[in-house]
């Protein structure tokens, strides 16, 4: 999967087979990419893979003229790789996540699986609005189930040993699933939660990040959504059912509450 | 129209400075003097022996101040001192001095957060209205933003700060500690052209500078017991200033990019280098390079602002005096610890 060449070879294959696939010329013309978001270190554009109709997310790391090239070079090809290696261990393991398509290591991009659907950020925003925040019927609600999935989901990811380091509600996206059975009274769709943006991940055993892990995603949760430290009580039930190691964390995570997510320290 | 004089002794630099504050007029610098205490190379300030050195300057740098601006004590507003951070001893002797200016003179005492003066300093003289500011000095490594009354620290050095890190491989290589260890390794670093690797250790807003001490500390012991390090792609020997190029390089490119991180955060383009390590010219040039390709500019100063002096504390004392602020003398206390976003800033919207 992060051959280069092996996915060349791939293409030229597609290409041999239907090159109407390409465009009236049969040279691979690269699909549009249209710029969704400059951040301090990637850029993430929409554009299409193989065919047209298969529409695909690139993460690219541009160069950073600021830096000597030597340490440039060593810095993109190491954090493309390792974001690659993490989306490959997910997606292995079972946590929902976009799947690889390409990795360029060179150029520092990696091409993967567009996800469709509001980030769940969006998706509280106007279910609170609508009026779903009466939480005590959270048990029943969908919104209820939701928060178990998102739980339950971040555990699976604890317990393969991976921390997002940038859990907030805008890296939790919603899938609509194919087949939609709306509830009438909600109009909640089905849906499907997926993690992206391992920009920040690691493999890592250790309580302390697993816990910050959850303090970002509480301080997502509080301070986009007053009304929601209910709905963010559902996730840590759903942790602590689904974690092979609930414990150590959720201790830790008092710890991290009371000092924030700094330590106090001289200066 | 206000005067304020101000007491600096958090780390190894004695500084009194005399600020004069007019309405709608930008702060006039009255006199800004300063003393350092310089240990011998190889060796760092220990508390001790820096508030010795402070508590025999501070009378002398008063009078000088008072001498050089002119200015009589009854016409002197507020006496200004650093409260902390910084280290014990030095702060107790300024501290000291300040109260007994305060008592002698009759004047009211504003103790004063010593990050919070570097950035007001810093944006009084460059004119940077709201912008990103990047705390670096010996005892400091800080990316701040301004919200509501508070200096809030985005990223910060989870161990050491980027100064300690260069003062103390300035020790390992025995370079002179006068008039800086970290200007004497800015000057090597020019003369350094091969890149070695170092461990890069930025995490999120976050990074840390231990490892890389110790990696960089451990690689010059070798080469310093003389085993021969050659760079892998032309053969040629490292030297020292090698050393120091490649610290400077991977360490402040690490500075700039957690400072990138919290800009894109936030969505400003200005960003304000203030502390000691802001003096280094590379620095200001990498963080210079990184806000133009954001559409801003970057804001630095020289070192009489960039080093610890006594018109920041002035400066930030009488902003603070001038919202009705004064510190009694039972509560003038120093503090080691005394973080960025603890003091409420209610001269700013």
């Amino acid at each position: 999967m992060y051959d280069r060449d092996h996915t060349y070879e791939f293409e030229n294959i597609i290409k041999m087979s239907n090159p109407q696939l390409f465009g009236n010329t049969a040279s691979s013309k690269p699909f549009e990419r249209i710029l969704l978001k400059q951040g301090a270190e990637a850029h993430v554009y929409k554009s299409a893979y193989l065919l047209p109709t298969l529409p695909c997310l690139i993460k690219a790391r541009p160069s950073k003229t600021y830096r000597h090239t030597i340490l440039d070079v060593r810095l993109t090809k190491h954090r493309c790789i390792s974001e690659a290696r993490l989306l490959n261990r997910c997606r292995l393991m079972g946590v929902p996540c976009p799947a690889l398509y390409f990795v360029d290591d060179k150029q520092g991009e990696i091409t993967m699986e567009w996800i469709e659907g509001p980030s769940v950020r969006d998706f509280l925003n106007s279910a609170l609005e609508l009026g779903v925040e009466d939480t005590n019927e959270l048990d029943n609600t969908k919104l209820g189930k939701l928060m178990e999935d998102i739980g339950r989901i971040i555990a699976k990811l604890h317990n393969i040993e991976v921390v997002h380091g940038d859990l907030t509600t805008s890296n939790l996206m919603l899938r609509k699933l194919e087949q939609e059975t709306a509830d009438e009274c909600e109009a909640l769709p089905e849906y499907d939660v997926v993690l992206i943006d391992f920009g920040l991940g690691q493999v890592s055993a250790s309580d302390e990040d697993k816990a910050v892990d959850l303090y970002v995603l509480e301080r997502a949760f509080l301070s986009t959504h007053p009304k929601a430290s209910a709905l963010f009580r559902r996730i840590i039930e759903s942790y602590t059912d689904n974690s092979v190691s609930p414990a150590v964390v959720l201790r830790r995570l008092q710890e991290v509450r009371l000092r924030g997510r700094k330590k106090s320290m001289i200066g | 129209m206000t005067i304020a004089i101000g007491l600096e002794g958090s780390a190894n630099k004695l500084g009194v400075g005399i600020i004069r504050h007019t309405p709608s007029k930008p702060a006039e610098i009255l006199s800004n003097i300063r003393h350092t205490f310089i240990s011998p190379p190889g060796e760092g300030f220990l508390p001790k022996d820096t508030a010795i050195h402070h508590r025999s300057w501070v009378v002398k740098l008063v009078k000088q101040a008072l001498k050089e601006s002119g200015v009589k004590v009854e016409d002197v507003d507020c006496i200004c001192y650093t409260k902390g951070p910084g280290m014990g001893a030095p702060l107790q002797s300024v501290a000291v001095a300040a109260r007994t200016l305060a008592l002698l003179w009759d004047k009211p005492l504003v103790g004063v957060n010593h990050c919070v003066g570097h950035i007001e300093m810093g944006r009084e003289i460059t004119g940077a209205d709201n912008p990103v500011v990047l705390y670096v000095s010996g005892g400091n490594t800080q990316v701040i933003a301004y919200a509501e009354q508070r200096y809030r620290i985005f990223g910060e050095a989870l161990d050491i700060a980027i100064g300690n890190c260069l003062d103390r491989f300035a020790r390992t290589l025995n370079i002179s500690n006068d008039p800086a260890p970290g200007y004497n390794i800015e000057q090597m670093a020019k003369k350094g052209k091969h890149l070695i690797d170092i461990p890069y250790t930025v995490k999120g807003m976050d990074c840390s500078f231990s490892g890389i001490l110790g990696f960089i500390d451990m690689y010059a012991g070798e080469m310093l017991s003389g085993v021969e390090k050659r760079d892998a792609e032309t053969g040629e020997l490292i030297t020292p200033e090698d050393l120091c190029f490649s610290l400077q390089e991977t360490a402040f490119a690490m500075l700039v990019e957690i400072t990138e991180r919290a800009m894109a955060h936030v969505g400003s383009t200005q960003v304000l280098i203030v502390g000691g390590v802001g003096c280094n010219e590379r620095l200001q040039e990498m963080m210079g390079i990184m806000a133009r390709e954001r559409g801003g500019s970057v804001y630095a100063t020289d070192e009489r602002f960039c080093i610890d002096n006594g018109i920041m504390i002035a400066h930030a004392g009488l902003l603070a005096y001038s919202t009705g602020f004064t510190t009694p003398i039972d509560e003038s206390t120093c503090t080691q610890r005394f973080r960025t976003d603890e003091p409420l800033i209610k001269w700013r919207n």
